[in-house]
């Protein structure tokens, strides 16, 4: 059999992963490898600007379409730049493949020119990594790889290839399957425990359904939806679930949590039974753990045995894949659901739609006004729904407003950081998606703090023709530092202000793509139709009120039935007595 | 509360940090880590002494459980099981404490391994209280140096009273 090198084993088993399109920046040691990939056509390489950035990439790859991502970088300062995506992808259970390229064996240790102990620093932010020592282990800890990635709770692997192991020959087979013996994931949930769960379904009069990322990820939305409508209970989503239930459908109470909506809250705190399904109850849903809904009894669904009564007690849990338990679930209501569900849960819809009108989403919008980026996030979401789009956020208010006001109706097309926060993510998780899916409409929404960490990557979007439309909330603030400032550190604003931004329309621009700037209320859904009409990157940067805040908001460690939902008291004095009320603004950008 | 935590892990470099890494990131307790080759050269066998409440207990197994690297997770607490650590003692042995030395090495049958003129070096093993003791007792003279394992770990074979009556023949074809 023919001796193949290092690195032209692993492109032959990239192939064989079916992969089209790595995200990939080069470097010393990696350079045979990039030799032979810029010598075939069947994997895509999409140069970028930062590794991070690569990083980013090939989450939003993998977020879009369900497939693990690939990103391909150097040894040392390559490593270190994605270790922060690695974080990102590790935190959000994202299925992700990163090849880091290390120094030749021989000089592992020696404190080599650009090296970097690349299993150390991933260690505690992958599912697992490895360094190949063996050109003949390579396939198989590729197909390793990419099996541990795709395959429990997914995670970012990395695999670290020496140099010398790139260059040197072995013969490639590529195994069919894989079997590790301390890795067993289980799919199948107890059908004792399931059953368990279904007649405490039958029994609750005040159930709430809580889904999270892993419905996206065990492609479960269409169980969800067939649970829900089969035994009318309101649904509650995560940020990460977002779009794995319709968030328009009677059913969906929203977004929970931190900054998710009064019913929805409410709905989880007086429940008394919780269904949390693909979700790990982490800190900016429950609030305050000991407080978090009291008289709910809790079924736990999570394919992760670690996530079952980490952060709080679970009556019921059921290890599994969401999809699979819920077909099962699903299967035994069927046969128990009798008599009318919506006359049974009538008390209970009587009183969510109370919270419902009582307290809605709201913000309000003069004309000649500054743009409130509620406003901005929703004529976006209004004239671009029709076309399903693929919706990537930064990090911070706007993230926020992009979940409460961006009603999605399918899996897959929200990309968002929620576990890690990483502001940066938005634009090249949309530049991923994009490059995953051509003629699709991909919108990243960002601020302008978050924007600034990556834009770089602009360059990537034109040469590589990713057309994503990326709308700058320009507040001229770490809008959500300041938030926090003004409620809870009296309005002493520090090192929140941005007050040398760049002129983000010349800024892109520059790089060749397209720069629009909207400043008006009665712009903004022209400014929309014309940055949609762009066959270009565009950057429409939009100037917004800056000192509007984002409610409902359960202040940090709070309970979740104490939602702040305006301005408080202090806070409006204050802002009064400084003219910050008003909608006016002095430091326009341009 | 004390567990006693014993896991079988592959002998490959990496998974020790990946299990010390796990306890030094979430921030549990390790008191005590041992670790060596099982018969099965490509498997270790870890024993690792750790305390917390159930919840905390419950999350160290299952976080261990998760780790690739790892095979088998077993709490000892949860059966009955034995516990032995060792310990390398040196302790100051000049003339006049020599003999001492020597009979408190005797009553906690321990070995003298290593003589100089002024001192021995008394290799132990036991349970931990044992170990605590001699120390106690051998600390008047002046203890030099100590070494010391840390716990190992094995569950008791479950002692079932032997039935009596013989075994059913094998049925003829």
């Amino acid at each position: 059999m023919a001796q193949l090198t290092g690195a032209e084993i692993f492109v032959e088993a990239l192939k064989r992963e079916g992969v089209k399109t790595i995200f990939a920046l080069p470097g010393g040691v990696v350079l045979k490898i990039f030799d032979v990939l810029h010598q075939q056509k069947d994997i895509e390489v999409i140069l970028t600007r930062h590794e991070q950035a690569a990083g980013h990439m090939a989450e939003g790859y993998a977020k879009a379409t369900g497939k693990p991502g690939v990103a391909l970088i150097t040894s040392g300062p390559g490593m270190t730049n994605v270790v922060t995506a690695l974080a990102d992808a590790y935190m959000d259970s994202v299925p992700m493949v990163c090849f880091s390229g290390q120094v030749p064996t021989a000089l592992i240790g020696n404190d080599a020119f650009q090296e970097a102990d690349n299993i150390g620093l991933s260690r505690p932010c992958t599912k697992y990594n490895f360094l190949v020592k063996d050109v003949n282990d390579l396939a198989q800890t590729i197909k390793e790889a990419f099996y541990i990635a795709s395959t429990g709770r997914p995670g970012p692997v990395l695999v670290d290839i020496p140099k010398d192991i790139s260059m040197e020959k072995a013969e490639f087979k590529y195994p069919d399957s894989v079997s590790i013996r301390g890795y067993n994931p289980t799919y199948e949930g107890s059908k004792w425990k399931i059953k368990q769960a279904a007649d405490a379904i039958m029994k609750a009069r005040r159930p709430v359904i809580y889904i999270g990322g892993g419905v996206q990820l065990s492609g479960a939305s269409a169980e969800v939806r067939e649970l829900a409508e089969m035994t009318q209970i309101p649904v509650n989503q995560t940020l990460m679930a977002l779009g794995a239930f319709p968030g328009q459908h009677p059913l969906s109470l929203g977004m929970l949590g931190m900054h998710g909506t009064y019913v929805a809250n409410m709905a989880i705190h007086y429940s008394d039974l919780v269904v949390a399904i693909g979700a790990r109850f982490d800190d900016r849903v429950t609030g305050k753990v000991s407080e978090f809904c009291p008289s709910a009894k809790i079924i736990h669904i999570d394919i992760d045995p670690t996530s079952i009564r980490k952060n709080i007690h679970v009556d019921v849990p059921i290890v599994g894949d969401c999809k699979c338990v819920l077909q099962e679930l699903n299967n035994v209501l069927r046969a128990t659901v009798n008599g009318d569900q919506k006359e049974l849960r009538k008390p209970w819809w009587d009183q969510l739609t109370e919270w419902k009108t009582a307290h809605p989403l709201s913000y309000r919008q003069e004309p000649d006004q500054l743009i409130k980026p509620q406003y901005l996030i929703d004529r976006i979401y209004q004239l671009t729904k029709d076309r399903d789009p693929v919706v990537s956020t930064d990090v911070g208010q706007h993230q926020m407003w992009a979940a409460q006001y961006f009603h999605l109706t399918k899996p897959n097309t929200w990309l968002t950081s929620g576990g890690l926060g990483t502001m940066g993510f938005g634009f090249p998780a949309a530049l991923g998606a994009q490059a995953a899916y051509r003629d699709r409409l991909v919108l990243c929404i960002a601020g302008d703090g978050s924007v600034q960490m990556n834009t770089q990557e602009l360059a990537t979007a034109v040469i590589e023709k990713l057309p994503v439309k990326v709308f700058i909330i320009n507040n001229r603030f770490h809008g959500m530092v300041r938030q926090w400032q003004d409620l809870f550190y009296e309005g002493r604003y520090a090192c929140s202000y941005l007050d040398q931004s760049p002129d983000f329309v010349k800024l892109a621009e520059a790089y060749g793509a397209a720069g629009l700037r909207v400043q008006k209320v009665s712009e903004v859904d022209d400014g929309i139709r014309e940055a949609m009409a762009i066959d270009k990157p565009v950057f429409i940067d939009v100037p917004v009120y800056q000192f509007e805040n984002c409610y409902p908001m359960i202040p940090a460690g709070g309970c979740n039935h104490e939602m702040i939902l305006e301005d408080p008291p202090e806070l409006q004095k204050r802002q009064g007595a400084t003219g910050k009320a008003e909608s006016k603004d002095t430091i326009l950008t341009a | 509360m004390e567990h006693i935590i014993s896991v079988t892990l592959e002998n490959k470099s990496g998974a020790l940090s990946r299990v010390a890494g796990l306890f030094s990131g979430r921030g549990f307790n390790i008191e005590s880590l041992s670790v060596a080759p099982t018969l099965d050269p490509s498997v270790s066998m870890m024993t690792v002494v750790t305390n917390g409440d159930e919840r905390i207990i419950e999350q160290i197994l299952k976080q261990l459980n998760k780790i690739i690297d790892v095979i088998k997770v077993v709490d000892l607490n949860e059966s009955d099981a034995v516990s032995r650590e060792s310990a390398l003692i040196k302790v100051h042995a000049r003339s006049e404490d020599r003999a001492e030395a020597l009979r408190i090495a005797d009553i906690f049958r321990a070995n003298v391994i290593d003589s100089s003129p002024t001192s021995y070096t008394i290799e132990v093993t036991g349970d931990v209280q044992k170990i605590h003791a001699i120390i106690q007792l051998l600390q008047p003279l002046g203890i030099k140096e100590i070494v010391r394992t840390g716990r190992i770990a094995i569950a008791r074979e479950p002692v079932r009273t032997v039935a009596t009556q013989s075994r059913p023949l094998a049925k003829a074809n």
